[in-house]
């Protein structure tokens, strides 16, 4: 490595031989860089706002079910309250706060439309505790007790259903004899959730009246619990299965796959997005460094008269390589972070975002830059990069015809 | 050791352009001794740079055997060419000889730092060798900023500082005014003379000529005269 200075000298004063193409090159590269780091930063935000809604909405960090009621969520699966092992576990240090659900299949029935939904029997005060309820009502107002006859219904599906605040509504559900169950109810509050679906879904009903209209005594179909952070869960979930060995308790990335599944699709976006800008950049990249190499044959033979070893010589444009490389990856993560710095208030693409909703897919988007993601892109363009520069560097290295060195 | 600096042997040199074959030498045997000054003459076309670009290890020898301080040069590879160009030959050539990004002074040194020698050695060397050729006060300068005459200097410090056995010059003075070639070739037998260096240079130009201590013609490829002259270099 002693001739590192040599090398360094020559590719940096190489390089502002041709400021036009280096600034050029450079910018595509940075280009490049940035596109890859903001796209990751937005998509990243994007799921992460997903995920934080989907969570807070119904879904929680874990869930406690009988073993069928996943596949099968209907009434006859259903547990007991918590005993007195499993209250202790629910008392775990990293778990926040926890809520008994009744969740079954209902129809809701106004004097005009019906509409099928899915009926949350619910404590008002562990409730708020765990998920957006408490904090949605627009008009009207909350539960106030478990036993009480209110119902909470959506402000989309009360357009649908024709019906407003203090009306009344009838909800009709199989009860555990399996006969058809029904009750009127009066709309006490009406919610706004997001996406939409929140509120055509869901209606909720105090637990206590959920369970004797459906004559389920104190049982309950899930438990939700909220813990201290969504991707620490071991050690809850642990205690969670040694006090109730014979639930399935699992945490939202399997209570909710899609989750997941939209987590690898943004991953393999990511990727498909730094191959095809990666495969353009090194294009560029190698494109220009051929172009001076051809240019200096007569230079490289100098260099081969003189002695210079061809390692050397390779060394020197990979040299010319890093540099670019080098101060591309600068720029372009500057500019990514500044675009992020500039968005941290939300980039709003609502005026495109007919169909995002449908989706659950916020329209204002959070960027976030994860260190994962910025090691990626800068890892894959540092890498790759330099690997692509060995084919120019190999043609430079090569041994140069006699003629090229002595013609004038 | 050998007192000989360059041994040919048989050489032969037979290049092939498609189905064209020409034969620019044949059977070329000589022996140059240590310190000499020679001059390789004859019309162009007759194979000079051929035979100087043989002994540099620029090109291979279609057949026969080029010893140069002691290897042999028509057997080395990549590796060992390059090992003997940087420590034994020095090289100029008619032009473009310099590395336009560096000075004349870290073109000078830029040999010497492939040599691996210490930043302190290098500086001395080439501004003392630079001042030989008469080049104070153009260390700074980039060969662009620099006359033919004043780059042809700097390549022959740049040949001779690194303390090579052999220098090799094709037609050094051919991009150059007589009166500045006439300065050039005081300074080669200088050179010859303080450093002890063999030179083997060519021109088809007599004035050229006359400087050397040994002329060589060459005609179609073929030693055609090897003449002993007392003017140049040292006896
Ligand atoms: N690379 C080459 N390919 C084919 N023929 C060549 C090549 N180099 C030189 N020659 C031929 O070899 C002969 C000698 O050329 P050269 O050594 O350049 O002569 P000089 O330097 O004396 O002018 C000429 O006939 C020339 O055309
Ligand atoms: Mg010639």
């Amino acid at each position: 490595m002693r001739k590192t200075p040599l090398l360094l000298t020559l590719a940096w004063r190489n390089l502002w031989r041709h400021r036009g193409r280096t600034a050029a090159i450079l910018f595509a590269l940075a280009l490049g860089v940035w596109s890859m780091v903001a796209l990751a930063a937005l998509s990243r935000g994007s799921l992460e706002s997903q995920l934080k809604k989907s969570i807070d909405n119904l879904t929680g960090h874990i869930q406690l079910h009988a073993p069928a009621y996943r596949d099968d969520p209907v009434i006859e699966h259903r547990l007991s309250p918590p005993d007195a092992p499993l209250t202790e576990a629910l008392a775990h240090p990293s778990i926040r706060a926890w809520a008994g659900r009744v969740r079954v299949p209902a129809v809701v029935a106004s004097e005009r439309e019906s509409a099928g939904v899915v009926l949350l029997g619910i404590d008002p005060e562990q409730e708020r505790k765990v998920s957006f309820i408490g904090s949605a009502i627009t008009s009207g107002r909350y539960l106030e007790a478990s036993d009480e006859p209110g119902l909470l219904l959506g402000r989309k599906l009360a357009e649908q259903l024709e019906t407003e605040l203090g009306r009344r509504v009838v909800l009709m559900s199989q009860d555990v004899n399996n006969t058809v169950a029904d009750r009127g109810f009066r709309v006490v509050g009406i919610f706004d959730g997001e996406p939409q679906a929140i509120e055509t879904g869901f209606v909720f009903v105090g637990r206590a009246t959920a369970q004797q209209m459906l004559g389920m005594g104190d049982a309950l179909s899930e438990i939700v619990v909220r813990a201290d952070d969504r991707n620490r869960l071991e050690a809850p979930l642990a205690a969670l299965r040694a006090a109730a060995p014979t639930l399935d308790t699992e945490p939202w990335s399997v209570v909710e796959p899609l989750l997941t599944l939209t987590e690898k699709v943004v991953n393999v976006i990511l990727i498909v997005w730094y191959a095809i800008v990666f495969a353009a950049m090194s294009f560029g990249l190698v494109n220009t460094l051929l172009m001076a190499v051809f240019e200096r044959t007569r230079e490289f033979g100098l260099f081969q008269a003189l002695g210079m070893p061809p390692r050397n010589i390779l060394g020197q444009v990979l040299t010319e390589s890093v540099i670019l490389l080098g101060i591309a990856l600068a720029l372009g993560n500057v500019a990514a972070w500044a675009t992020v710095r500039a968005l941290k208030n939300g980039l709003d693409l609502s005026a495109f975002a007919e169909g995002f909703e449908m989706f659950g897919v916020s329209p204002i988007i959070y960027p976030a830059l994860t260190a994962t993601d910025v090691t990626a892109a800068n890892g894959l363009v540092a890498v790759l990069g330099l690997v692509a520069s060995l084919y120019p560097a190999w043609r430079a290295a090569r041994h140069v015809p006699v003629e090229a060195l002595t013609r004038v | 050791m050998t007192e000989h600096t360059v041994i040919l042997r048989n050489v032969s040199k037979v290049y092939r352009q498609n189905a064209v074959a020409v034969q620019a030498l044949t059977d070329i045997n000589l022996e140059i001794p240590r310190k000499d000054f020679l001059c390789l003459s004859g019309p162009s076309g007759s194979g000079k740079s051929t035979l100087l670009n043989l002994i540099g290890g620029l090109d291979k020898p279609t057949t026969g055997e080029i010893t140069v301080a002691g290897e042999r040069v028509d057997q080395l590879g990549k590796g060992g060419l390059a090992r003997l160009r940087l420590h034994k030959i020095g090289f100029v050539f008619q032009a473009y000889n310099l590395i336009p990004v560096l000075t004349a002074r870290e073109n000078v040194e830029f040999v010497m730092q492939l040599q691996g020698r210490s930043p302190a050695e290098r500086g001395a060397k080439a501004r003392e060798i630079l001042q030989e050729v008469g080049l104070e006060g153009l260390e700074g300068r980039r060969p662009g900023e620099l006359s033919g005459g004043q780059q042809q200097r700097v390549a022959v410090a740049r040949a001779i500082v690194s303390e090579p056995s052999l220098v090799l010059a094709d037609e050094p003075t051919a991009n150059l005014d007589s009166k500045t070639a006439e300065n050039l070739m005081q300074l080669l037998v200088h050179m010859n003379k303080e450093h002890h260096v063999t030179f083997i240079f060519s021109t088809h130009d007599r004035l050229v000529m006359d400087f050397s201590r040994r002329l060589i013609k060459l005609h179609d490829g073929r030693i055609v005269d090897d003449e002993k002259r007392g003017a140049g270099a040292v006896g």
